[in-house]
């Protein structure tokens, strides 16, 4: 079974972290990921920067605009998670655009996640319609499980696609925004979330964007399974370095 | 071969939607609702009527005779230079203001380069009335001036675009974040036949407004409608879209693109998508763009703001994998001398965007009795500092 699977059937509150590879320091990636999953931390995000991330905010283009000067590329990243599998044993999952994945060889990719002991692959502007046409195969192929998002615009009827494409978690994006908004959660996350709760879906679901502290995490997983932390961690990191990563999930839970 | 797009907005292999999930909704209700509004007898009837009294339209079809007599053959030009604005920019910008207004949307937004697509996207703002916000490199602020302040005297908002080389590119991610933030009210005008499905395809009907006026003028005065050649320059590839549109499924028409060398293909400093690109995804389409083998977007150049852009749309990364399109692409010392050419000989001040068309004539021969149309999509105006500063006006 895959790791991401067996860990969504843990009685508990999934807390999830992105990171961007390559920063703040090129070869921070294994210490990092290493510390996450000595403090507690369910499952990772492994970002692979990308020039033009479209669907973030200002926090995490920085840290990928740094990553990428740092010299962060495809192959380095799988060079630096070689053994990661020797000393890590939380699901650990790439997020990333879509090009750098084209480029390398959506095949060849996968195969290199599945050879590393990656669990699954978020690529936001990897459409539905595209993966399950051109795709899916070669994600099932390589074990690796595909996560798509949602957000509060999304139709029912899409979201019941999107479940039905779904093989591990759903991500649900906290409110229309790119990443790293931090308005909280009022009245319509409120609706969301109950709305959500009620389709029944057959993914559990993982709420991402917007949560920076105990307040908003606590908030979001009241019906979800558990919920993802990126600008929040970044913006440590980025003020207190990488040594003081059990301060700040200590803030969280 | 189809040169058009298909119901899910794909040339050949180019083109779809890649877009995050954040944006589905938004492009949905584009793509359910553009063609219907664009069919509408009353959209119709005000797109027209504003093309008309408005913009200008139609732009002159003019037979340039000492411009032919220098090539020896029988050039004309698209005098899109004559637009309200001084560019063919405002034939789409008033096309998606009134879808704006079908939609129900009451704030835009746009991204610009040069400023050109800032200014028409202000200006049918301050016509309707409605809230505009344009993204723009905070590098292409600093060195376009006249177009940033013209933008606010019509009464839009410039926002810098802060984030990676703070050019085109950057101001084109600006404004796509910004929808993802404000997906319910907000109407994304983009500015050429770039992003995802149905915008290349609805801007280049928007457009397509360029080759209908040929077909007419050239009959009259001609007596055919179809010239041997159709010539226009491409940075994303609008004013070409538009030239070509009513030529692609007549193969006796040839379509010419020319695009940006900047110093040269080879020297690094180039925007010549279609011979240093590789198929990718950059703004939500599939399409040709300059990257690295990682797949990191690289950073183009041109000496024209508007033809640096390090992709181009889909529709014209299909024309030149099928062959159906030639590219050429021209130096900016080459463009910037056929600049100078034209005023000399013609009286008229192109744009550097257009210049780039127009050098064409020093690379390819046509025949004596060739009819040759080149689209000349925007007046010089823009450009006086470029021109002052490399002829030492
Ligand atoms: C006069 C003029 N021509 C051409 C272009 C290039 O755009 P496109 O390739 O979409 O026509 C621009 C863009 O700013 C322009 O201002």
């Amino acid at each position: 079974m895959n790791r991401i699977n067996q860990k969504l059937e843990e009685d508990k509150k999934i807390l999830s972290i992105y990171f961007t590879a390559g920063y703040p320091k090129l070869n921070d990636t294994v210490k990092i990921i290493q510390d996450l999953e000595k403090n507690g931390v369910d499952l990772i995000e492994i970002g692979l920067p990308f020039s033009d991330p479209l669907a973030d905010g200002p926090t995490i283009q920085k840290s990928s605009t740094a990553a990428l000067k740092n010299g962060m590329h495809t192959e380095l990243l799988f060079e630096q998670l070689k053994d990661i599998r020797k000393t890590v044993s939380i699901p650990l999952i790439i997020m990333g655009y879509f090009n750098p994945i084209f480029q390398y060889g959506v095949e060849a990719f996968c195969k290199r996640c599945q050879e590393i002991g990656i669990d699954g692959l978020i690529l936001p502007d990897l459409p539905l319609d595209v993966y399950l046409k051109d795709y899916e195969a070669i994600f099932v192929k390589y074990g690796l499980i595909n996560v798509f998002l949602i957000t509060p615009q999304t139709s029912d009827k899409r979201i019941k696609q999107i479940d039905k494409a779904s093989n591990g978690f759903i991500y649900m994006v906290s409110s229309a925004s790119t990443t790293g908004a931090t308005t909280g959660f009022g009245e319509e996350q409120k609706t969301y979330f109950g709305r959500i709760a009620a389709l029944n879906l057959n993914n559990p679901q993982i709420v991402g964007f917007g949560i920076n502290n105990a307040e908003t995490f606590d908030q979001a997983t009241q019906t979800t399974a558990g919920a993802i932390i990126g600008s929040a961690f970044i913006k440590h990191i980025t003020q207190f370095g990488i040594d003081t990563i059990s301060d700040f999930i200590k803030t969280i839970r | 071969m189809s040169y058009n797009a298909d119901e899910k907005g794909y040339y050949g292999e180019f083109g779809g939607a890649f877009i995050p999930e954040m944006l589905y909704p938004n492009t949905e209700e584009l793509r359910h609702n553009y063609i219907r509004i664009m069919d509408e007898p009353s959209f119709k009837k005000e797109f027209d009527q504003l093309l008309k009294d408005y913009v200008g339209r139609p732009t002159p079809l003019y037979h340039a005779k000492r411009l032919s007599k220098k090539y020896n053959t029988k050039i004309y030009l698209k005098r899109e230079d004559l637009c309200h604005t001084g560019a063919h920019k405002i034939n789409n910008t008033i096309g998606q203001i009134l879808m704006a207004k079908k939609l129900g949307k009451n704030r835009i937004i746009a991204e610009t380069g040069a400023g050109q697509h800032g200014v028409a996207t202000a200006t049918v703002c301050a016509l309707m009335g409605i809230q505009c916000v344009v993204y723009m490199g905070e590098v292409d602020i600093a060195r376009q001036a006249p177009n940033v302040a013209r933008m606010k005297m019509l009464g839009a908002e410039v926002r810098p675009a802060l984030s990676g080389s703070r050019t085109l590119k950057d101001a084109t991610n600006e404004a796509i974040r910004d929808w993802i933030n404000n997906p319910v009210d907000t109407h994304y005008i983009i500015g050429s036949v770039v992003g995802p499905h149905p915008y290349p395809d609805m801007v280049a009907r928007f457009q397509s407004v360029i080759s209908e006026e040929i077909k007419a003028q050239l009959k009259e005065k001609e007596g055919t409608e179809n010239p041997d050649y159709v010539v226009a320059c491409v940075g994303g590839g609008s004013n070409a879209a538009g030239a070509f549109y009513h030529y692609l499924d007549n193969p006796d028409v040839g379509v010419i693109a020319v695009e940006a060398a900047g110093k040269g293909i080879n020297s690094g400093e180039s925007a010549a998508t279609s011979v240093l690109g590789k198929v990718g995804i950059i703004h939500g389409s599939k399409t040709l763009l300059m990257q690295t083998t990682d797949g990191q977007i690289t950073e183009p150049y041109s000496i024209s703001a508007g033809l640096d852009y390090p992709g181009v749309g889909p529709m014209h990364a299909h024309l030149y994998r099928s062959g159906r399109g030639e590219f050429v692409s021209i130096t900016d010392d080459d463009a910037m001398k056929a600049g100078l050419l034209l005023s000399k000989l013609e009286g008229i001040i192109p744009a550097i965007e257009s210049s780039h068309a127009l050098a064409l004539l020093e690379q390819k021969t046509f025949k004596p009795d060739d009819i040759v149309v080149i689209n000349l999509s925007g007046r010089g105006d823009k450009d006086l500092d470029t021109y002052i500063n490399y002829f030492k006006l």
